[in-house]
């Protein structure tokens, strides 16, 4: 049999998958797996297990192919990501130990269950929750497009990407069933290794085979199109305001998101948490050479219908057929571990903090834990469809997820510090964000006055907060000691 | 909760005036350093110089942590 070369790529990106769930099931299988260790791995993380665990849930496909996506079609506004990074970290610095700490307290296992101790109300926790798993949705149908996309490009347009999305997650779905956070946690080293590997060749050779080199590279585009590389690049209305009022919407809102919140209760020690924040900008330096691949792109693959396809589109011109597998092996770990961490988190919501606290007060533990199962996937083909039925690009489905659960910052940080906030006042709030929001993206207006709408919305969020915890009933001055963790 | 201390606070502040705050001012191609455009080169030396300023922050903090006898607490 003659090997051609989609044989040989497909063949390759299928054994790395198949290398990575067999480590991320068999991680799981000697241990008990209650709900506690399922979703936070009984809170016994160290600071290399939890600095896999983010770094694997964050470094998803986006950075991989959304990256180089922007970095192609829009240029200088990709520097965004380069801001926001190191500035997530900083801002976790002042959160998630904090989060951890009550977490230990009061046994806390999702975000929802934070607003429930802080507020005590089981409607803003089951609306934090829905709000929750409505947005990781995106994020969901964000992985399965680059995973979708992959196979596409490596199998050269042979096999479409419906069947490839769908035999993916039914993998993610198993491993995330059998072995919970602690499985997801292990096979992000494979992915990590593999990412950093490719980041690190990719970003490197394929500027030195075109142009001799990242300099001469950077020569020839300053030269070709010197407007790429600055703000507003290619677009029209992404300048300074744009960059300032998304970093800063990014930066605060990123652990915002339910699993990265979530994935702090599985550390050792708030200690873990403060290191993790001071070393986790390191690992950015990965981004800058995704961002060279689709500079690249620019001049030597012009006028592709698609910037998410440039990177793999390039390699497949560049490198023979095996290397492209690798690639996109890596590429579809990078879709598949955050993904699980995704899954697990929203059925965890749904299960606990809407079906057990709203509707079924009598759930016990372990029928929660069988519900959440169940969820997970009701959740993957919930995603599924999404992402079989809508294309948008990568980056503007990430920043639309942003703009949702940035709203929940001023309810977690006033939360932390502040003694005059108010249930209402944080409901209140939140609310009116995310109707704000809403509508500016329904109607298109994104960006507004050339500010991010989801910016705009976490202002208007904040105002309301302060003005109805002062002027309203209902103070909460601290976390609820008379209530039991659940 | 504790509030962190204002020398943290300040620790962290900077690298988000060197990153996102003044962006009009490094914003451009020239001066190129090692090869890089002046705004690349900027942000990745924050990717560097980023951990430095939270180490500073992190010193700081766990001081204070090993001050009091219930960090965090209420």
């Amino acid at each position: 049999m003659i090997m051609n070369p989609t044989v040989i790529a497909l063949a390759t990106i299928s054994i790395i998958v198949a290398i990575g769930s067999f480590i991320g099931l068999y991680a799981g299988t000697r241990r008990k797996m209650d709900l506690e260790q399922w979703i936070v791995g009984d809170r016994g993380f160290g600071v290399l297990l939890v600095w896999l665990l983010m770094a694997g849930e964050v470094y998803t496909t986006f950075s991989f192919l959304g990256a180089s996506g922007w970095a192609y079609s829009k240029g200088g506004p990709v520097l965004y990501i380069l801001a926001y990074q190191p500035l997530m970290y900083v801002v976790s610095f002042f959160i998630l130990p904090q989060v951890w700490e009550v977490g230990r307290k009061y046994r806390l296992q999702t975000q929802a269950d934070f607003f429930q101790v802080r507020y005590s109300n089981k409607y803003l926790s089951a609306f934090v929750a829905l709000v929750g798993i409505v947005f990781i949705v995106p994020y969901l149908q964000l992985q399965l497009t680059g995973l979708g996309m992959i196979v596409e490009v490596a199998s050269y347009g042979v096999i479409p990407r419906t069947p490839a999305m769908i035999l993916a997650f039914m993998i993610v779905a198993a491993f995330v069933l059998t072995s919970g956070i602690r499985g997801i946690a292990w096979v992000s080293v494979l992915k990590d290794l593999l990412l950093l590997f490719s980041a690190v060749f990719v970003g490197i050779a394929i500027p030195y085979i075109y142009f001799g080199g990242i300099g001469k590279m950077f020569a020839a585009l300053i030269h070709a199109k010197p407007a790429h590389l600055t703000l507003p690049g290619a677009t029209a209305n992404l300048g300074h305001a744009w960059y300032i009022s998304t970093v800063v919407l990014v930066a605060l809102g990123f652990y915002m998101w339910p699993q990265f919140f979530g994935a702090s209760f599985s550390a050792k020690s708030s200690d873990t948490l403060r290191r993790n924040a001071v070393i986790m900008p390191f690992y950015s330096i990965t981004m800058p050479l995704m961002f060279f691949v689709g500079l690249a792109a620019t001049l030597v693959l012009p006028g592709l219908s698609n910037g998410d396809l440039a990177l793999l589109t390039i390699v497949r011109k560049t490198f023979p057929a095996w290397f492209l597998g690798v690639i996109g092996g890596a590429g579809a770990l990078t879709a598949m571990v955050p993904a699980g961490v995704m899954i697990l988190t929203a059925a965890t919501l749904f299960a606990k903090n809407m079906c057990r606290s709203i509707l079924f007060p009598s759930m016990t533990d372990q029928q929660v834990a069988r519900l959440a199962k169940i969820s997970v996937l009701a959740i993957t083909i919930a995603a599924l469809c999404a992402a079989i039925f809508s294309s948008t690009t990568l980056v503007s489905l990430l920043l639309v997820g942003y703009g949702g659960v940035g709203q929940f910052f001023p309810g977690v940080v006033l939360g932390l510090y502040s003694k005059r906030v108010s249930m209402p006042g944080v409901f209140a709030g939140m609310a009116t964000g995310l109707c704000i929001f809403i509508s500016l993206m329904v109607t298109k207006h994104d960006p507004v006055m050339g500010l991010n709408a989801g910016f705009i919305a976490l202002c208007c969020n904040f105002a309301v907060v302060g003005l109805v915890s002062v002027l309203g009933p209902g103070n909460h001055p601290g976390f609820d000691e008379s209530l039991p963790a659940n | 909760m504790r509030k962190p201390s204002m020398g943290a606070v300040l620790f962290a502040l900077i690298p988000f005036t060197a990153i996102c705050f003044s962006v009009t001012l490094w914003d451009r191609i020239d001066p190129i350093v090692l090869g890089l455009p002046f705004n690349f080169f900027w942000l990745i030396t924050w990717l560097l110089l980023t951990p430095l300023c939270m180490w500073g922050a992190y010193r700081l903090e766990s001081a204070r942590a090993s001050d009091a006898h219930h960090p965090g607490g209420e």
